[in-house]
């Protein structure tokens, strides 16, 4: 075996290592787990009845920025979906506390990259995550099938399930570069907490994001946040489509890759700047 | 000897407030991070009343009177994060310390002590806000509100604060029993996330079972709605009976929950040495 393939074999095992451990650790609590998942569905209940009112109280308009009032529901299941890829409960802020607390010591002396790292972390986490709330999604989108209009075709899926890969990654780097912050700042607690305001209401969890009146429409088209969750759910629902698809998906694979690069730059001198005092 | 409650009242206040104004910075940040949740809620109902001039088919709520129901909401859940929430919040992890021995010991009723230890002086920044929500919407609506609605409307209010304080201690109850419960809060948040809207957009074969449930079983749509209602609404269109019923609910479920909280703490067993 050449020099080159051996690196790469116990590169590999260190992976396979580390996703073994992180998926084993999440596997503890898979009940508690289960049923909250559950739980977090209860606002579409809500949610059904407060957009039916909306609808009914226009004269029955047949849509709302493009969505019938079955779409509505149908899009707000969606986006629960779509954040189950994006959503990084607690990364950035891990990495900020890392950095401050000087635990981040670990990857400069051990042959681990940080970012590595937690990325194969969260993808454990997140494949534990699906295994145990496919049940429970499941249900929820049984229950609520009579606001579908059966599968999209098959190209649609294709690129729904493409963007959800990649609402991961922009998930996953975003929140990083932000965690990387910490380099600079100690506290970065009340700028995570804006950003999440944002996040919730710029990804289109709260409303599609069509139904803004312009210019707000055309901007908050610009941004990336909409890729994690009102554009993968908009593709499904076949509110994007051709030519607008393709954009759309170069356009979440555009942001994805800036933010990788993001991540890594800010990785890069952030630790030039680090300074790590005892033991 | 009765201990003076309005003397240890006032000094649990200033207590909070000494101790929020130790960290300054911090207390503001809270106080906008509170706000901007408000801000949001509000900028989703500037966004749904483009699209329509009411919720639901004739049920008055239109964008004015909404905005007052919106305010209600905002007074009840400030005025219950002000007083109650730190310290239910704490509840459960004195119950699973044994902490609770020592407010057992104290010569004062205990339910009091664990309930109005702690005030969260930073929520209310969303109290002052409400009040202005509320001074807008109400120069827009097309009758002005009488000095008995305004009475009234403080009265409901304080039942809001009742129903939702007496839901809390009830659950806080329950982790005596179960000696800790974690997921109480959630629970608490998806609950009363069903108050938060008018009682009307409950409608149809899965919604009126749903009102009825949660006005006459877990009365929560009481909280908001029946204070909202007599604000929003002149007083000739407004239904009496559901008042009355509001107001005999709070003191029910005041009394209920004070006999549930009782009977928990005969339950305890304490955790320490």
């Amino acid at each position: 075996m050449s020099t080159a393939a051996a690196t790469f074999v116990s590169r590999f095992g260190v992976w396979w290592t580390i996703l073994r451990i992180c998926i084993e650790e999440r596997l503890v609590y898979r009940g508690d787990f289960a049923l909250g998942t559950l739980m977090r569905f209860l606002p579409i209940i809500t949610q059904t009845f407060l957009w039916t009112a909306v609808f009914v109280g226009a004269g029955g308009p047949a849509a709302i920025g493009g969505f019938t009032r079955d779409e509505f529901i149908a899009y707000y299941l969606l986006t629960y979906v779509a954040r189950a890829f994006s959503s990084m409960p607690g990364l950035a802020s891990s990495i900020a506390a890392q950095v401050r607390s000087g635990e981040i010591k670990k990857y400069l002396v051990q042959p681990i990259d940080l970012l590595t790292f937690l990325f194969l972390s969260r993808l454990a986490h997140k494949l534990v995550y699906y295994a145990v709330a496919t049940a429970p999604f499941a249900l929820v989108f049984y229950i609520c099938r009579g606001y579908f209009h059966g599968w999209p075709d098959a190209p649609t899926l294709g690129a729904f399930v493409l963007s959800l890969m990649m609402s991961f990654l922009l998930g996953f780097f975003l929140e990083a570069t932000l965690g990387m912050i910490g380099f600079w700042f100690l506290e970065v607690s009340s700028l995570l907490f804006v950003y999440m305001l944002f996040n919730f209401f710029f990804s289109g969890h709260m409303f599609p994001l069509t139904i803004l009146s312009e210019p707000w429409r055309t901007i908050v088209l610009y941004q990336p946040l909409q890729y994690l969750a009102y554009f993968p759910a908009a593709v499904f629902l076949g509110k994007v489509q051709g030519p607008e698809l393709v954009q759309g998906l170069l356009g979440q694979a555009a942001w994805t890759f800036a933010f990788i690069v993001a991540a890594r730059t800010a990785m890069h001198f952030g630790l030039k700047r680090y300074s790590a005092f005892g033991g | 000897m009765q201990p003076n409650y309005f003397a240890v009242f006032r000094e649990f206040a200033r207590n909070s407030l000494v101790r929020e104004m130790t960290f300054r910075g911090n207390f503001i940040l809270d106080c906008i991070s509170s706000l901007s949740w408000v801000f949001m809620q509000l900028g989703l109902y500037l966004v749904i009343f483009e699209h329509t001039n009411q919720l639901g088919d004739g049920t008055g709520w239109s964008r004015w009177p909404f905005f007052v129901f919106l305010a209600t909401t905002l007074f009840v859940n400030s005025l219950v994060q002000f007083f109650f929430m730190t310290n239910m919040e704490e509840l459960s992890d004195l119950i699973r310390t044994g902490n609770l021995d020592f407010a057992l010991l104290k010569p004062i009723d205990t339910q009091f002590l664990l309930s109005m230890r702690k005030f969260e002086w930073s929520s209310l920044a969303n109290l002052v806000f409400a009040a202005i929500l509320l001074g807008v919407a109400l120069t827009h609506l097309d009758f002005t509100p009488t000095p008995l609605q305004m009475l009234l409307y403080v009265f409901y209010v304080m039942c809001g604060v009742a129903l939702l304080y007496s839901l809390m201690i009830g659950l806080g109850s329950i982790s005596v029993w179960l000696g800790r419960n974690e997921s109480l809060y959630d629970f608490w948040f998806y609950i009363t996330n069903f108050s938060r809207y008018p009682m009307e957009i409950y409608s149809g074969p899965f919604g009126t079972p749903l009102r009825l449930a949660f006005t006459f079983a877990v009365p929560i749509l009481l909280v908001a709605n029946v204070p909202a209602r007599l604000m929003a609404w002149p007083l000739a269109s407004q239904d009496w009976r559901l008042a009355a019923y509001a107001a005999v609910a709070s003191i029910v479920a005041l009394v209920a929950s004070r006999k549930v909280f009782y009977k928990a703490l005969d339950a305890y067993r304490s955790a320490s040495s």
